[in-house]
This record gives structure tokens, C-alpha cells and sequence, in this order.
């Protein structure tokens, strides 16, 4: 199959500096992303998920430059994102976008959500009139928000979650943005109006061909939701590719626990965490110093050479690779036995 | 069989300029002993309302309208002010929704514990308990040289934990969870959750879970208790909600969750947005959001299909069509 890709992150590295212990001890650094690399392509969904800092939000703040990356470089349609000035920086300022979280401080309170579309369709097309008015109906439609006429007219505050949500996709359709940033666009939302946005957001994906960087904790949804997937830890990356594979065959084994910890409920009891319990299990800080394995604190396998060096990436089926010593190991196994054949449907 | 908690034909109103609005109308439900009850159901169905009644911790505007509930035989809203402070954390204790915050940050966790203990008349030395304290933190999982510390210097899900522990402290009856986690991590989630299965094993009181989300609640309870807008519509065992669930609501929650492991197929989740408290309809509060809605569920309110503890509020129930899983 022929993939585009539209953008792009090579060996990305980000350090921030931190306060010390104490008020008089040296300036510390936090290496929050660790020589992260992916390419997304046209029409398709990347899930990131990991725990809680580890690296995620940083990720699309990098993409918005809102932050430059200590080391490595990131492209849009081939071309170095850093070296943009002018035109260039203004296209990309419009193609990339990002949806957050917090649908309530998303949207300006003040203005209609006309308002909020009027202005990028004069700004970036230059639409006027009647044809406007059609065009911020039609990215209603598109959304979901109908009738568009009845909607539009509203203020932030009376619509729903869900709806703020789809009146801010609405406004990334109007700007003509595609490719999209979507860190946890659901994870405010009740769970049962989460399924209508993912939907929605698989629909602009499929009939319009954006791209969407799908940032989650949620791996069931991710699995729902995108093509494929990163398992970040603590700003490395440990496992990564084709979702169904990495969701129902994990190798890594943080990819291993978190799945284990996703609620299922065709357990029928809790199920038994895979995780060390000497130690406690809170997230050493990655400092630009710091070798080995990320997760070897928490490891239920881990060896004494972890800590020597961060293992390569190893391909251990088509399209799925792993960091991890064991990764070889399991590679040979895994292709002693026959292989069953994957499922790989789109959804919907 | 023993009914631990009984709630009868419990109201809550809160009284707002516009009137009351009716936030929990006439739930009935029990929880035997030994056992964990979920009580699921999106934002605002009132579920809080129900939790900060079971304590009496509710507070004006909110009123207790109507109904009665029984712990132990003994009804809660005819208790007096002392007779209610001996009976809170002792017979029923609650862990609230972002509870990781209501630690103290500044004072050390020792302390905090101490303090329970001394106004609930345990204890009023230092080191007896400390040692209670110390057997308490470690079952949940923290070091116990980690009470001379202060919460601020904890990670979200030990504060968590630390909270947990302290509303096991007086070893109540009952323990109400109101969506003890869902500001964590799922592996940190997954970890205290699995925690207090373990102690309730090992110290023997009831649960009751409240959360959003079904597919944790699956795993973790006996019997589960849908919400709709003030009104509980479902009640069955776990396993009966998640492949036989006759309310179409319940139905709905249930296929809101894609599946970690099955097939993916398109799921719809539930169309519009939960009821605005303050404008119910004739008939049947899910009509518009309804899949399976008839003319009469816009006239009449649905009757209750009673088996056993079991039952569900609906004209147009599932049958059994629906014993597929997603
Ligand atoms: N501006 C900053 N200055 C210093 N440290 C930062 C800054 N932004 C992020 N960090 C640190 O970088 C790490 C990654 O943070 P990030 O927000 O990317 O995590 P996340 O994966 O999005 O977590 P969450 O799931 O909680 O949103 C954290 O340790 C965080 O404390
Ligand atoms: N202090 C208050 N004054 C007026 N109405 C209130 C008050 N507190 C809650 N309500 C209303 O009572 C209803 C039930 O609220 P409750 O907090 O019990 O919901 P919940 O099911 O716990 O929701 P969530 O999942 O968001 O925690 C809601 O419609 C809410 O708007
Ligand atoms: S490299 Fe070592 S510590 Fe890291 S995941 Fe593999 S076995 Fe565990
Ligand atoms: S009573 Fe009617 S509207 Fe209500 S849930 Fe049942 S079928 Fe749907
Ligand atoms: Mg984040
Ligand atoms: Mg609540």
C-alpha cells in the first residue's frame, strides 16, 4: 500500500529544567522525551498512551512549537518544521492543529459558535456571504451539531461536553487543518457521549483523510479508534505498531502491565497485576545521565545487564517492535510457532 | 442472607431559586454483607447525592426528602447529631470522589491517623496509634516509615491509598467509594482497587462503588445498580448487566465501552445528552435518548419488573435478544 507521510518526529529529546532538591541545590534536568521517533501518515490514527508523565502532552506541545525539542527534528510533508518562516510557518500554523482535553476551555465563552467559525473561514479562504454561512453549516453538519442553524446561534455554555467537543473539531475543520493533535479529547467527557466523538473523529479520518495523533490512557479505546499505537514509558518509547497486535500479543513488559490493568470486563474478577512488589512503584526521573531500561525498577523480569543500556528495537513480528532484552528471545519463539493469521479491519 | 444497608424509598431534593429539583427520587436498594454493590451512571444522575446521604453529610440546599435508610436495623436519617458522629467513619466510611485531596498536605500522615483515632475515642496514645497506623499503611501498600511523611510528598495514588487506609482506620461496616480512582492512572487504579478486594477478604465490611465507568465496575462488583436521572432503572448481579441487561440504558452504558480483547465492530455509545434534572417528562425519563421507545413510554411512567432482588423500570424491555456479548 502506498502511505504519505504527513509528518514526522526523528530522534526527539526533551529536557526540561527543573528546581533542585533544595532552594540552594543546582538546577536539575528531566529528560521528558527520549530520542522519540514516528512517522504518521495520511489518513490514519496513532494512539499514544502511557502513564501519567510520561511524556505525552509533551509530545504534541513539541508538534504546536510550543516547545523546541533539545535534540532531533520533526517534518511536515518532507519538510523541516524548524526551519519555517513566513508562508510556510503560517500553512503549518493552519494544517496542524490540536484538540484538548478540557472541552471547557477550549472555546471562547463569549462568542457564538458561529463566531468561532466565521473567523477562521474569512481568515484562511477568504469566504464571504452566503457562501460562508454554507460553509460554517456545512462544518456543523460534518460534526454533528443539527441542526447547524438551531446550533451555531449558541453560546459555548449551552452546549454539552460531547457537543463542545464536536463545536471545536468543527472549528479545526473551518481552519482546514490535517493533520490533528488529540490529547485525551474524551477523558472529560461522561463515557457514554465518549464513543459519539471518537466516532466522529474516525469519520473525518476516513471521508476526509486527516490524520490524527490520538493521545490516551484508554487502551481499549485506542485499539477502537486508531491504526497504531506507541507505548510510551517515562519518555521512552517500548513497544510500538500495529494496534491489535500490541494490544492483544504485548511483549514489552510495561506494555504487558498496562493491558493487564486496562478494566475488562470479560474478567470475571480482578486480575493480578504483573509487577514487582518490593519496590515501590513510583517513576524514577529520566535524566540525561540516566542508562539502561526505564522500567527496570518495576520489572518482573528484569536482569542485571538492564541496567547497562536501553536495548535496541527489535522487530519481533511485521510491524511490531520492542525494546527490551527479552524481545530477541521471544522473536525466535514466536516464529518456531505457526502464526495465526491477524485480524486488521479498519473500524466501522 | 443479612441486609447490611437498606435504603426504602430514599428522595433528596436540593432546593435551588427555581424551586427543588428532585436529584434522587424514591431508589430503593440493599446491600448485604461481605458484599460490593456498584452504583453506575453518567454525571449528574445523582449518585453523590445518594453516597453523601448514607453518611448524613449532605448539606443545605440538599434535603432528604422522603424515605428511609437502615444500617444494621438502625435508621440513619432518625439519628442526633452525637449519635451520628459516633456512627460515621465507625459503621459506614466513605472515600470521596477526588479524595486525595482532602488529606492535609501539610501535616504528617502519622498525625492525621492519630487524630482519628483520638476523636473516635480509640486511642489517645501516641504509639498505640502508631502501630495501628503503621499495620493499616502497609496493608494498602506504603512503607510504614512513610507516616512521618508529609502528603505532599506522595504521588496521586499513594495519597490515594494513604485515604483509603484512613477510612478503613475505625474498620467500618461499610465502605462507600465515590469514583475512588478515576483521577489515576489505570495502573495505579488497578493497583489500589485490587488492594482494597484484598482487605475486604480480609476485614469483611461491604462496598459500595460508584464510577462512571462500567467495565471496572464489572470486575470489581457483585451486583450492580444502574442510575438514570435520580432513578436507579437496573439492578442485577455484574455478570447479568454485562451479558443480559434488560433496561435499554443499561444496554447502552454497556456497549459504551469497545472491547480490549474481542472484535471491533462500530459502537454508538448512547445518542444526546443525560436529562436536565429540573424539566422531567411524562412517561419515561430515557424516552428521548431511547432506542426502543414506544408511545406509551411517552405517557406512562414504566413499571417495575420485579425478580427477586433483581429489576428493571422499562415498557420495552431487552428480552433476550441481546445475550450477545460486543
Ligand atoms: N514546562 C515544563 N517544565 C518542566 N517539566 C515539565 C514541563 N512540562 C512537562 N514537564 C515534565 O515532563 C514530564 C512529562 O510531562 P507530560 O505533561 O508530557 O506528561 P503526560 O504524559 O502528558 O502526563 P498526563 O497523562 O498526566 O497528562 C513530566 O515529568 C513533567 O513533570
Ligand atoms: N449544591 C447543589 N445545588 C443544586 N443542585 C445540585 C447540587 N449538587 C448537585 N446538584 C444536582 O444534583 C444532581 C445530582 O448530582 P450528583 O453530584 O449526585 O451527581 P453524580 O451522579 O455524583 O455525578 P458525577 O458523576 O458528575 O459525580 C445533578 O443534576 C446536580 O446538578
Ligand atoms: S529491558 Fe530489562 S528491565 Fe527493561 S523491560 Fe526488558 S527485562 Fe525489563
Ligand atoms: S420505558 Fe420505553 S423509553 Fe424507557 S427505557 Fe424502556 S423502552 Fe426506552
Ligand atoms: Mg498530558
Ligand atoms: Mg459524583
Amino acid at each position: 500500500m502506498d502511505r504519505q507521510i504527513v509528518f514526522s518526529i526523528k530522534n526527539v529529546t526533551m529536557d526540561f529544567q527543573i528546581s533542585g532538591k533544595t532552594f540552594f541545590s543546582k538546577k536539575r534536568t528531566l529528560r521528558a522525551l527520549n530520542n522519540v521517533s514516528f512517522d504518521l501518515y495520511k489518513g490514519e490514527s496513532l494512539a499514544v498512551v502511557g502513564e501519567s508523565g510520561c511524556g505525552k502532552s509533551t509530545l504534541c506541545r513539541i508538534a504546536m512549537r510550543f516547545y523546541t525539542p533539545s535534540r532531533g527534528e520533526m517534518t511536515y510533508n518532507g519538510e523541516n518544521v524548524h526551519k519555517f518562516k513566513g508562508n510556510p510557518l503560517r500553512n503549518y500554523r493552519q494544517k496542524v492543529q490540536m484538540i484538548f482535553q478540557d472541552p471547557f476551555s477550549s472555546l471562547n465563552p463569549l462568542h457564538s459558535i458561529y463566531y468561532h467559525l466565521k473567523r477562521p473561514l474569512q481568515l484562511y479562504h477568504g469566504y464571504k456571504g452566503i457562501e460562508l454561512k454554507a460553509k460554517m453549516n456545512e462544518a456543523l453538519e460534518m460534526v454533528g451539531l443539527v441542526p447547524p442553524e438551531e446550533q451555531g446561534i449558541k453560546n459555548p455554555h449551552q452546549l454539552s461536553g460531547g457537543q463542545k467537543q464536536r463545536a471545536f473539531l468543527a472549528r479545526i475543520l473551518a481552519i482546514g487543518a490535517d493533520v490533528i493533535f488529540a490529547d485525551e479529547p474524551t477523558s472529560m467527557l461522561d463515557v457514554s457521549i465518549r464513543l459519539g466523538v471518537l466516532n466522529l473523529m474516525n469519520k473525518l479520518k476516513r471521508e476526509m483523510g486527516k490524520s490524527f495523533l490520538y493521545i490516551t490512557h484508554d487502551i481499549a479505546t485506542a485499539r477502537y479508534f486508531s491504526d497504531r499505537i506507541i507505548v510510551l514509558y517515562s519518555g521512552h518509547m517500548v513497544e510500538w505498531g500495529d494496534v491489535d497486535k500490541v494490544v492483544k500479543h504485548p511483549v514489552h513488559p510495561y506494555t504487558k502491565l498496562l493491558i493487564s490493568a486496562a478494566p475488562d470486563p470479560e474478567r470475571e474478577t480482578l486480575a493480578k497485576l504483573e509487577v514487582r512488589d518490593d519496590v515501590e512503584k513510583e517513576v524514577t526521573m529520566w535524566t540525561p545521565e540516566s542508562r539502561g531500561c526505564p522500567f527496570r525498577n518495576r520489572c518482573p523480569v528484569a536482569e542485571s545487564r538492564c541496567a547497562d543500556d536501553f536495548p535496541e528495537a527489535v522487530e519481533v513480528k511485521p510491524d511490531q517492535f520492542v525494546r527490551c532484552i527479552h524481545a530477541k528471545e521471544w522473536k525466535t519463539e514466536n516464529s518456531a510457532a505457526s502464526e495465526k493469521p491477524e485480524r486488521n479491519q479498519p473500524v466501522g | 442472607m443479612s441486609a447490611l444497608l437498606e435504603v426504602k424509598n430514599l428522595s433528596v431534593d436540593y432546593i435551588t431559586l427555581n424551586g427543588a429539583v428532585r436529584a434522587v427520587d424514591d431508589v430503593s436498594f440493599s446491600i448485604e454483607e461481605e458484599q460490593s454493590m456498584g452504583l453506575a451512571g453518567e454525571s449528574g444522575c445523582g449518585k453523590s447525592t445518594i453516597a453523601y446521604s448514607l453518611m448524613r453529610l449532605h448539606r443545605p440546599p440538599a434535603l432528604i426528602a422522603d424515605g428511609s435508610i437502615k444500617l444494621g436495623g438502625r435508621d440513619i436519617i432518625k439519628m442526633g447529631e452525637e449519635e451520628l458522629r459516633q456512627f460515621r467513619w465507625d459503621q459506614i466510611s466513605m472515600v470521596f470522589q477526588s479524595a486525595m485531596n482532602c488529606l492535609n498536605p501539610v501535616v504528617k500522615l502519622e498525625k492525621q491517623f492519630f487524630e482519628i483515632y483520638k476523636n473516635h475515642g480509640i486511642t489517645k496514645n501516641r504509639q498505640e496509634a502508631r502501630a495501628r497506623a503503621e499495620k493499616l499503611i502497609e496493608i494498602v501498600g506504603i512503607p510504614k516509615e512513610r507516616l512521618n511523611d508529609y502528603p505532599h510528598q506522595f504521588s496521586g495514588g499513594m495519597r490515594q491509598r494513604a485515604v483509603i487506609a484512613m477510612a478503613l482506620a475505625l474498620k467500618p461496616k461499610l465502605l462507600i467509594m465515590d469514583e475512588p480512582t478515576t483521577a489515576l492512572d489505570t495502573v495505579v487504579q488497578r493497583e489500589i482497587l485490587q488492594r482494597v478486594y484484598e482487605l475486604k477478604k480480609e476485614l469483611k465490611f461491604s462496598i459500595l462503588f460508584i464510577t462512571h465507568d462500567l467495565s471496572l465496575m464489572m470486575e470489581f462488583c457483585d451486583n450492580v445498580s444502574i442510575m438514570y436521572a435520580g432513578k436507579i432503572v437496573e439492578q442485577a448481579p455484574a455478570q447479568t448487566i454485562l451479558k443480559n441487561p434488560q433496561h435499554p440504558y443499561s444496554y447502552g452504558l454497556k456497549n459504551s465501552f469497545p472491547s480490549l480483547h474481542g472484535d471491533i465492530g462500530y459502537m454508538e455509545g448512547i445518542p444526546g445528552s443525560p436529562l436536565n434534572m429540573s424539566r422531567i417528562p411524562r412517561g419515561c425519563r430515557f424516552q428521548d435518548r431511547c432506542f426502543r421507545a414506544q408511545d406509551i413510554c411517552f405517557k406512562e411512567v414504566p413499571p417495575r419488573q420485579q425478580r427477586g432482588n433483581d429489576f428493571y423500570d422499562c415498557h420495552n424491555p431487552m428480552g433476550t435478544l441481546t445475550g450477545s456479548r460486543n
